[in-house]
């Protein structure tokens, strides 16, 4: 059960998909206007991510090396299809701002790196939490990032009236904005995490394959 | 100097020259601008370039203070940057989004990417142009002096400048007319240039360049009368205060001829394509942009060097 906390907690801290791994940043920067988009986007990746990093891992015996991108793009795009007619049916407002950034769910980067990286390799339960903790941790970041757009961009939150009108700054919810608002987010997350003591790696140029790398590296050991 | 030798490339020039002498004569020639902004638009116009300068100022001190850096703020830079954003205001701005202007400025676009000297675009460009996205309506609420004629009181020049003529160009030099509190009086922007230009802290190349490619293209693009363009509108100040800033232009004179060439025609394209606003703001940011790539291109050969590839 341990095991399986750390895999969560790595999603959200020490490997976040958006701030540390900076994955899924299109949607980040482009539906984090409102708060209640940016949440509806979070629980559906969230969803998505939960459904096909399961199915995969699932599969992950069956599906021939050679094909396998196609294959998790057809299994990712099923569960797209269903939380986008769900969505459409239950919640046609959230449909219509959070527009095509729902349907590109399907190529968004953390689910296919996660089905590459992570479920193709692992157990049912392990990819079940890792899906869970990326979800929760990209959830969480869009969520963060949108409460601070709309309140100092359209001085609302959920859509209620917290700031006066008069007092907006509008290049917030300008994609300027979305861009400042991101490297803040991201320059507090890091700086959080070398006061713990932990020391920041940036994962650039890895790609978490360790099996077939041949390159030495410290973080090779730990993943054994 | 700590008394230890310290050994440098060369070349070794020495000049009494340093940034506080710069700025200084800066501010010197921004006197002129200052006194016709107070005369024109009234106490509130020093009000904002007061308020400016003073919290660009302590934005800088303060983020030194917070990350434990040498406070520079003796350089003067940060009240240079903070008084000519105030006069890129028009004088009915809220004095809570100056502040913002200014923060942006000093925090977001100089400190934020190491201080004086390592700013990629001119910080008062970067701040005006933050506050003119973010409030279109303040930032484009022009006040006009009060004993402005007739002709000239509704809007800016720009805005009706096909209906101008001749006879409002005094005017249009002594500044009666709407605008932003600096940009307004070209005869005062003249006398600064003068200055600057007799200290040898600008070379006239960039505002030369820049009106003159301006007038060219803005009479190829059709415009009714470029001469009075110039005048009219925020070209001169930006020339003048802001394109030639020198952490965000070229360093050969043949770079400054492409930067102000490059300016002018931004400038009378976006005048006449997409609408007067912030032309000349965004004209200038989109050179300083490009300012690495004109250095790159303009490298002078050294003496007996061979070109490099």
């Amino acid at each position: 059960m341990k095991r399986k906390l750390d895999i969560l907690k790595n999603g959200l801290f020490k490997e976040n998909p958006v701030l540390i791994l900076v994955l899924g940043c299109c949607s980040v920067l482009a539906v984090s206007v409102t708060v209640l988009g940016g949440l509806g986007m979070g629980i559906a990746l969230t969803f998505v991510l939960v459904c096909s990093n399961v199915v995969i891992s699932l599969l992950r015996k069956v599906i021939p090396d050679k094909v396998r991108i196609p294959c998790y793009i057809v299994i990712i795009a099923a569960f797209v299809t269903l939380v986008e007619m769900i969505v459409k049916a239950f919640l046609p407002a959230l449909y219509e701002s959070l527009g095509v950034f729902l349907s590109l769910i399907v190529v968004n980067c953390i689910v296919l790196g996660r089905a590459e990286m992570f479920a193709s390799k692992n157990t049912v339960g392990d990819s079940f939490f890792d899906g869970l903790g990326m979800g929760l941790g990209y959830t969480m970041v869009i969520t963060g990032i949108s409460i601070v757009r709309e309140l100092l961009g359209s001085g609302t939150l959920f859509g209620l009236r917290i700031i006066p009108e008069g007092f907006q700054i509008g290049i917030i919810t300008q994609p300027p904005g979305g861009f400042f608002t991101f490297g803040c987010a991201m320059a507090i997350l890091v700086a959080a995490m070398a006061k713990k003591g932990k020391k920041f790696v940036p994962p650039v140029g890895c790609g978490g394959d360790c099996a077939g790398c041949g390159a030495a590296c410290q973080e090779k050991e730990a993943v054994k | 100097m700590n008394g230890l030798l310290t050994v440098t490339p060369s070349p070794h020039i020495r000049s009494p020259r340093t940034t506080r002498s710069i700025m200084r004569d800066v501010l010197i020639a921004l006197i002129p601008v200052v006194i016709v902004a107070v005369v024109y638009f009234g106490w509130r116009a020093l009000l904002l370039i007061c308020v400016s300068g003073a919290v660009s100022c302590l934005c800088e001190f303060i983020w030194e203070k917070a990350f434990k850096k040498d406070i520079t703020i003796s350089d003067l830079s940060s009240v240079v940057t903070g008084v000519i954003l105030a006069l890129n205001m028009p004088a009915g701005m809220p004095v809570w989004e100056l502040i913002f202007g200014d923060i942006c400025a000093v925090i977001v676009v100089k400190m934020l990417f190491g201080g004086l000297g390592r700013n990629f675009v001119n910080p008062a460009l970067a701040g005006r142009i933050i506050l003119f996205v973010s409030f279109t309506a303040d930032m484009t609420n022009y006040t006009v002096p009060s004993f402005a004629p007739d002709a000239l009181s509704s809007a800016t020049p720009l805005a009706l400048e096909g209906s101008l003529t001749w006879a409002d160009f005094p005017s249009l030099l002594l500044g009666l007319h709407g605008g932003v509190i600096g940009e307004v009086c070209s005869l005062a922007i003249i006398a600064g240039c003068v200055y600057l230009c007799v200290r040898g802290v600008i070379k006239p190349i960039i505002p030369a360049c820049f009106v003159g490619a301006e007038l060219l293209f803005s009479w190829l693009f059709g415009a009714a009368n470029p001469v009075l363009g110039v005048f009219s509108g925020g070209l001169l100040f930006g020339a003048v205060f802001m394109a030639t800033d020198y952490v965000t232009s070229p360093l050969t004179n043949w770079g400054k001829v492409i930067f102000g060439v490059g300016c002018g025609f931004l400038t009378a394209a976006m005048r006449a394509f997409a609408g007067s606003n912030g032309a000349v703001s965004f004209a200038i940011l989109i050179m300083n942009l490009l300012v690495p790539y004109i250095n790159d291109i303009t490298r002078r050969k050294a003496f007996g060097g061979v070109k490099a590839k």
